[in-house]
């Protein structure tokens, strides 16, 4: 199966019957494959004048208590962070998937994790945030959108999927699970008409007084506080008796594997942590691999984003540096072995 | 006795923030007015906007949305597709809809969403502060216009009424006024059409209802009731420009 | 086993069909494989490279780097991904398209004028179809029944009256392969 359309099926699995969405590459197979699918089973496939309204067609659907989602890259993942922060704000569920590309400015189409920031920062205005997923792999991206779609309505918030366009024309095989059910909450809050509910439901994120701002802020401070410790998720791969240890996330995370191997073969004790959830970051599990002489080297398609949060994780029990390749390069197997050599005989910071 | 004159059930009873002499208040009191006529309160969605309408969620007694500034006819795209059932509108100020969200009505319309838009045209920027309006005339004073709306740098003021009417996902396009009883009465019946129109799922309908704003425009309340008559109209003709199904209604 | 393919051309040439074809064949059978395409912006006559990599474990990573077999179809695949490949590994030249030599040594090169093989079946088009039999020969990473049986998979349906004359093709090419190893081995023993 194509990553593309593993999204794609992954999300009608997880019970989506709503894309709006705007044409941009890397990420247009996504949507050609849900023009297809959602008629099929029900759904709607609504090709918006531009990203801006795309997000807000998300806002509103939303808030009548559907499944929706929409797609995007760098430059329309952008135009969609003022939605983001509405979505975030009046704490609506959707989930939308970034496929990465290379900026900033119009950039080029090549895959990229250079909106590591943006994803997992806030990236809109105001005090929020966005749960965060990184798979790597076809299969992944299939269970990850069943996943995503269940953590938004769980905590009724926007959730980012980021992946690039390498990811998404990827083909490998993808075991449909089916045995998941989906089990949509009932959203008594949801904007339907007061017909269908007690009283008036307001969808909103407007505090005009600011102690009801604040209150507001708070609020959505305690759910961010909520998810913190408790979706936390990463995987490790040779981590046993590693002196060096790689932090990657998506097709960085895949080319560093095959690092750990290469290394491994050579005799050099090289382990790799794969953060899945970026945000909410697994700080504790890197908290806890840190420490004894280990060294970490990040591994990110961009100048150093994902470092900031390892540095952190670790907390000064070991040095953090960063290897990364830009403008769409992928970082290759043997430049990283030699760079995790140089590091395991000393090297230090270049 | 019999009680002639009451709150309409879908306005809330909280007073309004707006400054005497505002016409929003009256084109608020239209909209309930007509959602209770239509005894689709418990159907009717509406999506606010930004500006002086930011507040319109809380004075409505129905389901509502907040839409950021110009995207409401986006956000009742999505809520419409979900719920083809319901009554969707949106009220927009002249800068939300015809300035930042130019893009969104227009596409709406163009696509025949069934959706209805209550478009508020007074010639400013309240909320803001009094800055030009796309739809703010030729030689008109405005914080950023401070010696008269100049053609030359400013261009000129927009029609959204002129614009829809080619378009063939537009059913219902209006302009009416808020400026004497007579036009009020005329303005209810637009709005009552164009809900009509939506329930009966004809296509996109937009109101446009000429407003005052008397604080913005230095003018005492009764002064700028003339000044819309005198300036607005001739530029902004009221009309039907477009109903589809003709008389059917 | 671990067989990491690097086909490279321009759009048009079918390479990018020819790795679906080869993924589709070692999902049939049970293989872990993994599949990336790599492509310029033109939508029409520009690079289109893919990597196939075919596992009997989980495959860490889907960019291939090091090959241990590389397809080029064209002189500027050839100077750009030749040193590229693993030593000891296997270059497939389609000598009809590449007129410069292959510089290395310690590398297999495989050379066959695809375009003629495919004009004497019949059908230019199939040109890719005798390269992937001799592929598939060469790796003996999944049988050229399976891949056979792909075909309907890849092609879209309006394409499927194909099938015959692509399967006579990477019979074709499975041929030449077979060959070449004797002659190879010829070669060695002599």
């Amino acid at each position: 199966m194509k990553g593309n359309d593993a999204i794609g099926e992954g999300a009608v699995r997880a019970g989506c019957r709503y894309f709006f969405g705007y044409p941009i590459t890397p990420q247009s197979e996504l949507t050609h494959y849900l023009a297809k699918r959602l008629p099929e089973v029900g759904g709607l496939f609504l090709q918006a004048e531009s990203e801006v309204a795309s997000i807000n067609m998300v806002y509103g659907a939303s808030a009548a208590g559907a499944r929706v989602m929409t797609s995007s890259s760098g430059p329309g993942i952008s135009l969609m962070q003022e939605g983001l922060s509405y979505l975030a704000g009046a704490e609506l569920p959707c989930v939308v998937v970034n496929m990465m590309r290379g900026g900033p400015g119009l950039g080029n189409i090549a895959p990229s994790q250079a909106d590591y920031f943006q994803a997992t920062k806030g990236g809109g205005h105001g005090d929020y945030r966005l749960i965060v997923l990184a798979p790597n792999s076809v299969q992944e991206l299939f269970d990850m959108m069943l996943k995503a779609f269940d953590l938004a309505d769980k905590y009724r918030n926007p959730v980012m999927v980021m992946a690039d366009g390498i990811m998404g024309q990827m083909m490998e095989p993808v075991i449909i699970r089916d045995e998941y059910e989906v089990q949509i909450p009932p959203k008594p809050w949801a904007a339907t008409g007061m017909a269908y509910h007690e009283g008036k439901n307001l969808i909103n994120s407007c505090y005009v007084i600011p102690d009801e701002m604040e209150i507001h802020n708070l609020e959505l401070q305690k759910k961010y506080n909520e998810i913190r410790p408790r979706e936390q998720v990463c995987e490790d791969f040779m981590l046993e008796g590693a002196e060096v240890v790689l932090v990657a996330f998506g097709t960085a995370s895949r080319i560093c594997m095959k690092v750990v191997e290469k290394a491994r073969d050579k005799g050099i004790p090289v382990g790799l942590i794969r953060p899945i959830t970026l945000w909410p970051f697994p700080e504790k599990y890197i908290g806890e691999a840190a420490g004894g002489d280990k060294i970490f080297l990040t591994v990110e398609m961009n100048m150093g984003q994902m470092i900031e949060d390892v540095k952190l994780a670790v907390n000064g029990k070991a040095p953090v540096y960063h290897y990364g390749r830009l403008g769409g390069i992928l970082p290759d197997a043997r430049d990283v072995l030699t760079e995790v050599e140089r590091l395991y005989r000393g090297g230090g910071a270049r | 006795m019999k009680k002639m004159f009451s709150r309409p059930k879908s306005l809330k009873d909280i007073p309004f923030h707006y400054c005497p002499g505002c016409t929003h208040g009256i084109a608020h009191r239209l909209v309930a007015e007509v959602i209770d006529e239509l005894d689709i309160r418990g159907t009717t969605i509406g999506v606010g906007s930004v500006g002086c309408s930011f507040s319109t969620i809380s004075y409505f007694d129905i389901d509502m949305l907040q839409g950021s500034h110009g995207r409401g006819p986006a956000v009742a795209t999505g809520l419409k597709r979900v719920l083809p059932d319901r009554v969707v509108f949106t009220y927009q100020g002249d800068g939300d809809l015809a300035a930042i969200g130019t893009g969104e009505f227009i596409h709406a319309a163009t696509r025949g969403e069934n959706i209805t838009c209550i478009y508020i045209n007074n010639a400013v920027y309240g909320m803001t502060g009094g800055q030009m309006a796309p739809t703010t005339l030729l030689g008109q004073k405005t914080k950023t216009t401070p010696f008269g709306r100049d053609k030359d740098v400013s261009g000129f003021p927009i029609k959204v009424c002129e614009i829809l009417t080619p378009l063939e996902g537009a059913a219902y396009v209006a302009r009416v006024a808020l400026h004497n009883p007579k036009s009020i009465i005329k303005a209810k019946k637009s709005i009552k059409k164009a809900f009509e129109i939506q329930i009966k799922g004809l296509g996109f309908s937009l109101v446009e209802l000429l407003s005052t704003c008397p604080t913005n425009w230095g003018m005492s309340p009764l002064e700028a009731v003339k000044w819309l008559e005198e300036k607005m109209i001739p530029y902004y003709p009221l009309g039907e420009y477009k109903t589809c199904g003709g008389g059917d209604l | 086993m671990l067989e990491e393919i690097y086909i490279a051309g321009f759009g048009g040439q079918g390479t990018l069909s020819t790795g679906q074809l080869l993924a589709h064949a070692a999902l049939k059978e049970g293989k872990h494989v993994s599949y990336a395409p790599f492509y310029g912006v033109e939508k029409r006559g520009g690079v289109a490279n893919c990597a196939v990599t075919i596992s009997d474990r989980r495959i860490s990573s889907p960019i291939v780097t090091e090959p241990t077999i590389l397809v080029v179809m064209n002189n500027t695949s050839l100077e750009r991904f030749e040193k590229s490949v693993v030593s000891g590994g296997l270059i497939i030249v389609n000598s009809s398209l590449v007129d410069i030599p292959v510089q290395r040594d310690d590398v297999n090169v495989f050379s066959i004028r695809a375009n003629e093989e495919a004009e004497a079946l019949g059908d230019p088009m199939v040109a890719v179809n005798i390269i992937l039999g001799a592929l598939v020969e060469f790796a003996g990473a999944v049988s050229i029944e399976s891949v056979a049986e792909s075909l309907k998979e890849v092609l879209p349906e309006r394409r499927h009256g194909m099938i015959p004359i692509n399967v006579k093709a990477l019979e074709r090419g499975s041929k030449l392969a077979r060959e070449y190893n004797i002659s190879k081995k010829a070669n060695i023993t002599g």
